[in-house]
């Protein structure tokens, strides 16, 4: 950026942070549910780059705005918190934005921090907390009408004078006081707050000597060092993060020191500053919210009595997760068939235009082929990232949590975790990007280990393939009895195994459901837009690739190497192949299961995608089009043998097949994302060996069982 | 955490629903207990008793106007007064 920023820049004075070679940073913070992102959203539109934290899993969003001069500003929307005393990895990221610890993200030079007028004493808390660590700041006072229906109105002009910065009323959601706030932004002579408080005299003296340990030997700055003393004494249970700079020897040495001598007295030091903090606010708000008294129940409220109601609440949550359900497999299927019609109408195309060889079998079987089975959930995706998306918007999440929280309560989870289970039914990849709104690190883990064991949308073919082998008349009572019985032994297995790990791996503490039960709004479609399509984006990104290049090897293993005799059917060929030879050497190891090497050939090629079984299965048997009617599939099914004659899918290794598919991990790029969402190879291959091991075991016990019973 | 005898002392967890009463007290340690403070639970503050979650747990309260979930588990460490 070689332009000046005039705008920011003191002239004559000393300019804050080196500022003049560099295009202003405002990081944007606010308590969760306050209306930040649509702020964000309102203030960069579309100039926005979403990435990650180096290190940790937190969503890093940088957008670009413009002062009222045209000139760049740049605006860091930090994770939503209530304290900068930091409970999770995301609120950890916001506290070391904003006290510099962080090498990787640009320092704030001025902090943009939202409020919701109508809770002000909670989010003063963290203004409180802002207005310490020396940095300009600028107040936005957003969701004044509902302050005003809860019969509370707010001052903004007494609010700006008790505290001493400017504070703008805005309503985000629809573009009011956005000019005041962009005026506001391109001031060049913000002041520090004027807001002072007495830190309480039993913890001064431990402030001060923090706070010269943080200057000296953490080189900070005498008011973030203070800040930064402050917090702490508040954060005694800190949560550290990769990628922000620790604290020297000396500051952690004098921290303890303190806190074993507080113990001693039995001095609650954190609550009293806490307490203090509380006091401070309480008096601002005495001159700045004026109450018009009890007014009566708020929509919410009427809402609520419905929604989380013992009986309607269940018929509420039960209907919306229907229509969940329902928009994924049933709506989606009509854009699925549409991609599945244009890739297999490209396939065509390019089969005629070019001339046989290699590369066009390549470039259809492999490459169109592979982007075919990556386009074909992005429908599914979509509609489920919408439905988080309008959840989330609405506030709606929050009581589905607030619901599920008992059920998920008993295997050690909490409510949080219901809905990227829920969504894995759909795919396991969206389901495991869903995690991130849960708060403690182990859960998340355990939630992201046993996700996978949702019966996913890609089983479904498989499913559907094997029953229709296993029951070839019309007895759609049985078969729709079967196809529950997977969903409810993968879901038993996921519950199983989350209180398996929450016993034994990843044992902590009881989850806590603090959590805020924010009030309901319109949904924005703007926003819910935006996280849809920049989620997809994601998908497409990261599955994709792994998809695509997955695709391609395989291709490369069922043709080469490639049979002398040109005249060798297709189902000779796979048999010749690397893919073959690979079925073969499985076969030693799945035989006990009851399957051969050509159901090996299938397992294999299943790591793309699990829904590629049947076309494999397809090649295999030699049967054209397996995709689109699975009966002449079905029947080829049932009529192999193996070498001696004896039926390959009978009724129990159907069925034993189908559970492997319920518990083995074969999706490639589920683990790539695993490996992106926890940060290291150790999981993904944890998750891959412990479910394909139970896949094993338990196919093991249900085959030999059933052999010994003569089945 | 100090359990008083006044017969208006009771557990917030047991508080009838739709009733206020004033914080009293509750333990200082923990993870929960220090995020109720900063969330502004502390003790002398008005909280009222909105209503359990369908199966019982967790529960709602409101506080400072806005509406917070927390479990049993840790409204029964929490002293009332009425």
């Amino acid at each position: 950026m070689a332009d000046l920023p005039s705008h920011i820049s003191l002239p004559g004075k000393k300019r804050p942070h080196q500022a003049n070679e560099r295009t202003p940073v405002y990081a944007l913070v606010g308590n969760p549910n306050c209306g930040k992102s649509t702020l964000f959203n309102a203030l960069t539109g579309l100039k926005q780059k979403v990435g990650n934290y180096p290190g940790v899993t937190v969503e890093k969003k940088i957008g670009e705005t413009y002062s009222q001069h045209g000139k760049p500003i740049k605006l860091i929307d930090l994770p939503g918190a209530y304290s900068l005393a930091a409970r999770s990895p995301d609120e950890a990221v916001t506290r070391d934005v904003l006290l510099g610890r962080r090498a990787d993200t640009p320092q704030p030079d001025r902090i943009l921090c939202i409020i919701d007028a109508s809770n002000l004493e909670r989010n003063l808390y963290l203004v409180h907390q802002l207005l310490d660590l020396g940095r300009p700041v600028i107040l936005v006072l957003n969701m004044m009408d509902l302050a005003l229906k809860a019969g509370l109105q707010v001052h903004a002009s007494r609010l700006e004078k008790e505290l001493g910065v400017p504070v703008i009323a805005c309503e985000a959601i629809n573009g009011k006081g956005l000019v005041d706030l962009k005026l506001a932004m391109s001031r060049v002579d913000l002041s520090l707050a004027k807001h002072r408080w007495d830190v309480p005299a039993q913890v001064a003296p431990a402030v001060a000597e923090l706070q010269a340990s943080l200057t000296d030997s953490d080189g900070r700055s005498p008011l973030v060092a203070r800040a930064e003393a402050l917090l702490l004494l508040t954060d005694f249970d800190t949560v550290r993060v990769a990628g922000s700079t620790p604290l020297s020897p000396r500051t952690h040495e004098i921290l303890a020191h303190w806190q074993k001598r507080w113990e001693g007295e039995g001095t609650d030091w954190a609550g009293t500053l806490v307490a203090s903090r509380y006091d401070a606010i309480a008096k601002i708000c005495t001159d700045v919210v004026q109450s018009s008294g009890e007014v009566g129940p708020s929509i919410s409220d009427k809402i609520d009595a419905v929604v989380v109601h013992p009986f309607w609440g269940w018929l509420v949550f039960g209907g919306i997760m229907t229509a969940l359900f329902i928009s994924i497999f049933t709506l989606a299927q009509y854009p699925m068939d549409w991609i599945d019609a244009g890739m297999s109408a490209l396939g065509d195309w390019v089969k005629r235009s070019m001339t046989p060889g290699e590369l066009r079998d390549l470039l259809t079987a492999g490459v169109i082929g592979g982007a075919g089975s990556v386009l074909v959930f992005l429908p599914q995706i979509l509609i489920l990232y919408f439905f988080i998306g309008l959840l989330e918007n609405t506030g709606y999440m929050a009581r589905a949590a607030f619901i599920m929280d008992r059920l998920m309560s008993r295997v050690g989870l909490n409510g949080k975790s219901f809905i990227p289970l829920l969504g894995s039914y759909a795919c396991a990849i969206p389901g495991i990007m869903a995690t991130r709104t849960i708060e403690d690190p182990k859960d998340r883990l355990v939630t992201i280990l046993v996700a996978p064991l949702m019966s996913c949308s890609a089983r479904l073919p498989v499913y559907l393939l094997l029953i229709a082998a296993l029951l070839p008349t019309d007895a759609i009572f049985t078969k729709v009895g079967i196809m529950i019985a997977m969903y409810a032994l993968g879901t038993s297995g996921a519950f199983g195994f989350a209180w398996l790990f929450k016993r034994t791996l990843l044992k902590g503490k009881p989850p806590m459901m603090i959590m805020e039960l924010p009030p309901y709004r319109l949904p924005r479609l703007r926003d819910i837009a935006l996280h849809m399509f920049e989620r997809a984006g994601l998908f497409l990104r990261k599955a994709g690739t792994v998809i695509l290049g997955i695709s391609i090897v395989l291709w490369f293993l069922t043709t080469y190497p490639k049979l002398p005799d040109p005249a060798a059917t297709s189902t000779q060929q796979i048999a010749h192949s690397f893919a073959g030879q690979a079925g073969h050497l499985l076969e030693p190891m799945i035989k006990p299961l009851g399957f051969d090497w050509r159901i090996g050939i299938g397992l294999i090629t299943s790591f793309a995608a699990r829904e590629v079984f049947v076309n494999s299965m397809g090649v295999v048997f030699g049967v054209e089009g397996a995709d689109d009617d699975t009966t002449p599939l079905r029947d080829a099914l049932r009529q192999a043998t193996w070498p001696d004659g004896a039926p390959v899918f009978t009724a129990l290794v159907c069925i034993t097949l189908m559970v492997f598919y319920v518990f083995a991990m074969q999706c490639v790029s589920t683990l790539a994302v695993v490996r992106r969402e926890t940060n290291s190879w150790r999981w993904p291959l944890f998750q891959t060996f412990y479910m394909t091991g139970t896949a094993w075991l338990v196919c093991f016990v249900i085959y030999q069982t059933g052999r010994a019973l003569g089945y | 955490m100090q359990i008083s005898c006044m017969p208006t002392d009771q557990k917030l967890s047991q508080l009838a629903i739709g009733t206020s009463a004033r914080v009293k007290d509750f333990p200082k340690a923990g993870a929960a207990f220090l995020r109720l403070r900063e969330m502004g639970l502390l003790a002398g503050t008005m909280v009222t008793f909105v209503r359990s979650a369908p199966m019982g747990d967790p529960i709602e309260i409101k506080i400072r106007g806005y509406h917070l979930s927390l479990r049993r588990e840790e409204a029964d460490q929490i002293t009332v007064e009425t």
